[in-house]
């Protein structure tokens, strides 16, 4: 097989082109959402020890390695792992890394349709204020039942399936410097122009409802980052706690005289013992206040008999909160596209002496910075202004992004244009993402079963046309989508980087691994990530990982005292006692994949064999 | 927005920009040992003629 010239043009058509890969939906819907659901202050600090700990550690190890294949002429995670650890086996390390990119582009394409779809009909008009959203939505992506969303209207999301179907492998057939960087090169430029466009016009909205004056932009900042929110609680319950036992029956009377004349103490007999009990109080959230200037109405409105109260939840005590270092890791980890095998391929086509430190860190610093000074200054704030708080709790990155926000620009000024502005980011966010998830596919095949391009972008696009068809025909509540991406998307790619971590750090070991990273670094790490590289980043991508099955698989309730496990549904939607066909049907064809992926990496690996022996062959004298 | 939120705001913010834009600036700067790459020039000594 020939070996394979592609090569970027440039370092910062590879940094754009990562930074691409990583910036998406989630940085301008996902992260909002979630840095309001759990109060900006403490969430925003655990997002940035996570990025610290998790995400720039490991961004850098998957540059590292894939720049490492690249000696080895190897741009496939599984060529790149068969050819760092040189055993018959190690390329199997590898198979997440076609598996998992391959099926998130299945599904990915699809939501990228409704992204074009939903900024093409913003600029026919048809996303005025008199349309029902959420019918729109469900129509239009063909969520109320299967093989609906199989139509070809405008108001359909058909015709845009294949538009960008057409569009993603067109750039993924001419290569990497003619195709990938050229398409981020433009899009990611204009991705950021158009999101200080937007930004600028919601900073500018002032307050848009005289009738609500506290439904303002600053309000709506407030509601997005005040670390301290005020909430409205509830007493659902209470208990006895011991504080003394008395030591004798002629103390008892002395103990009688000082208890609290409220009820909230009394002398019990425990064991034969007197013993001195204080009652607490169990409190329980009742609602969060949106704004400071709305706790007088709230104070006005609580139970007279002291059963509800106000208090201010500090950043400090929600950063005891196992499920807001879940959400805020979780973020960081997916945000940056790590352990997708993404970034490992592209990194694979610079040259051998390309730095990636400060490579790495520009893409991560470009995603951070999309997601948290574009995404979080715009989504929430914009919602907040027009529909107030109950327009943006508990909202789904879905129900936020194709539901709220259209609403939200519906009632803006000139809502018409700036709609069409906002869908075309979020496309041009998604495109970028989806075009670097075709790559580590094209790659393995090529080199994998000895074929050029054309070949393997042909067979890339048959097999991913039967997963997008899939996902597309088995449209009734997104399951086909939401399973996928549950299983794929999330739980194999914590696998992924997981793996990825203990080879660098344990497998290579981490002094040929910092060397490794270090080769034409125009920017040393700092020291202590040798520390963090070697036992912080494993140990906390593992415990999260682990809390995230806890939670999201067996059904936790997270009580050490009184544990129970609930089945989640999507356990209950494969072996519940009402399982779910079409999500079994997505496990199959998971499944499937990757029984696929084993036998072709079978196969790549007799052809490495034989290739790996006529390159010892060509060095010997 | 109470204070703690200005501060959480512009501290985030600020953070993120500024670490991009440091980025950016030493990306388009280049490496410094581009510049060692230039031809060695020997001062001009008027004297020897």
């Amino acid at each position: 097989m020939p070996a394979n010239k592609d090569v970027w043009s440039s370092k910062l058509g590879v940094i754009l082109a990562v930074a691409g890969s990583a910036v998406g939906l989630g940085n301008f819907l996902r992260f909002p959402g979630l840095a309001a659901q759990y109060g900006g202050g403490a969430f925003m600090i655990a997002y940035f020890v996570s990025l610290l700990l998790i995400g720039i550690p490991i961004c850098w190890v998957e540059w590292a390695l894939g720049r490492q294949g690249a000696r080895h002429n190897y741009h496939s995670s599984p060529g790149i792992f068969h050819s760092l650890m040189k055993s018959r086996w190690s390329k199997f390390l590898g198979i997440c890394g076609f598996i998992v990119p391959v099926m998130i582009y299945m599904y990915y394409v699809y939501i990228e349709a409704w992204c074009l779809g939903y900024a093409v009909n913003a600029l026919a008009g048809n996303l005025g204020p008199d349309i029902d959203f959420v019918t729109f939505f469900t129509s239009f992506t063909g969520a109320a039942t299967d093989g609906s969303a199989v139509r070809f209207g405008l108001h359909d999301v058909g015709i845009f399936v294949l538009i960008v179907y057409a569009l993603n492998f067109f750039f993924i057939y001419r290569g990497i410097a003619k195709g990938i960087e050229l398409a981020c090169k433009i899009a990611m430029p204009a991705l950021i122009t158009m999101a200080l466009i937007i930004l600028v016009r919601v900073l500018t909205l002032g307050t848009p409802d005289a009738a609500k004056p506290e439904q303002s932009i600053i309000n709506g900042l407030g509601f997005m980052w005040n670390p301290a929110k005020p909430v409205v609680e509830r007493i659902t319950g209470q208990t006895w706690q011991t504080i003394a036992t008395i030591e004798s029956l002629e103390l008892q009377s002395a103990y009688a005289a000082r208890l609290a004349i409220d009820g909230t103490e009394r002398i019990i007999d425990v064991n034969g013992t007197p013993t001195v009990q204080r009652r607490t109080n169990q409190w329980t959230k009742v609602e969060t206040i949106a704004s400071p200037q709305l706790v007088p109405a709230y104070q006005a409105r609580l139970a007279t008999d002291g059963t509800e109260r106000i208090t201010y939840r500090s950043a400090l005590v929600n950063l005891t909160n196992p499920l807001l270092w879940l959400a805020a890791a979780g973020q960081v980890f997916f945000s940056l596209s790590v352990g997708i095998g993404v970034i490992i391929t592209y990194a694979s086509y610079m040259k051998r002496d390309d730095d990636v430190v400060l490579s790495g860190l520009t893409a991560s610093s470009a995603n951070g910075f999309c997601e948290v000074a574009l995404g979080g200054l715009i989504t929430v704030p914009a919602a907040f202004v027009f529909l107030g708080s109950a327009g943006v709790v508990g909202q789904s990155i879905f129900g936020l992004g194709f539901n709220v926000l259209p609403e939200v620009f519906a009632l803006m000024p000139a809502g018409r244009l700036f709609s069409t502005i906002f869908f075309s980011l979020l496309f041009l966010a998604a495109v970028t993402s989806s075009l670097s998830m075709l790559q580590p596919g094209i790659a393995f095949l090529e080199e994998g079963l000895a074929i050029g391009r054309k070949r393997s972008v042909a067979i890339l696009a048959i097999i991913t046309g039967v997963g997008t068809w899939f996902i597309w025909h088995y449209s009734a509540n997104l399951k086909a989508l939401d399973t996928i991406d549950f299983w794929v998307g999330t739980v194999m790619l914590f696998v992924q980087a997981t793996l990825m971590i203990i080879v660098f750090s344990w497998g290579i070991g981490l002094k040929k691994g910092w060397a490794m990273l270090h080769e034409g670094a125009e920017m040393r790490a700092p020291g202590v990530y040798r520390f963090i590289l070697r036992y912080i980043t494993p140990v906390f991508l593992l415990g999260i990982f682990m809390l995230f099955l806890l939670q999201n698989v067996f059904g936790w309730n997270y009580s050490l005292a009184n544990p129970t496990f609930t089945p989640t549904g999507y356990m209950q939607d494969l072996i519940g006692d009402h399982p779910d066909p079409v999500a079994r049907l997505s496990v199959f064809f998971i499944a499937g994949m990757i029984l696929l992926t084993i036998t072709l990496t079978l196969i790549a690996g007799r052809n490495w064999a034989k290739r790996d022996a006529g390159d010892h062959l060509n060095k010997t004298p | 927005m109470t204070l703690g939120g200005w501060i959480n705001l512009l501290l985030s913010v600020g953070f993120v920009t500024t670490l991009f834009v440091y980025c950016l600036w030493r990306v388009l700067r280049g490496s410094p040992s581009d510049v060692n790459h230039l031809a060695h020039v020997e001062p001009h000594d008027p004297e020897q003629r």
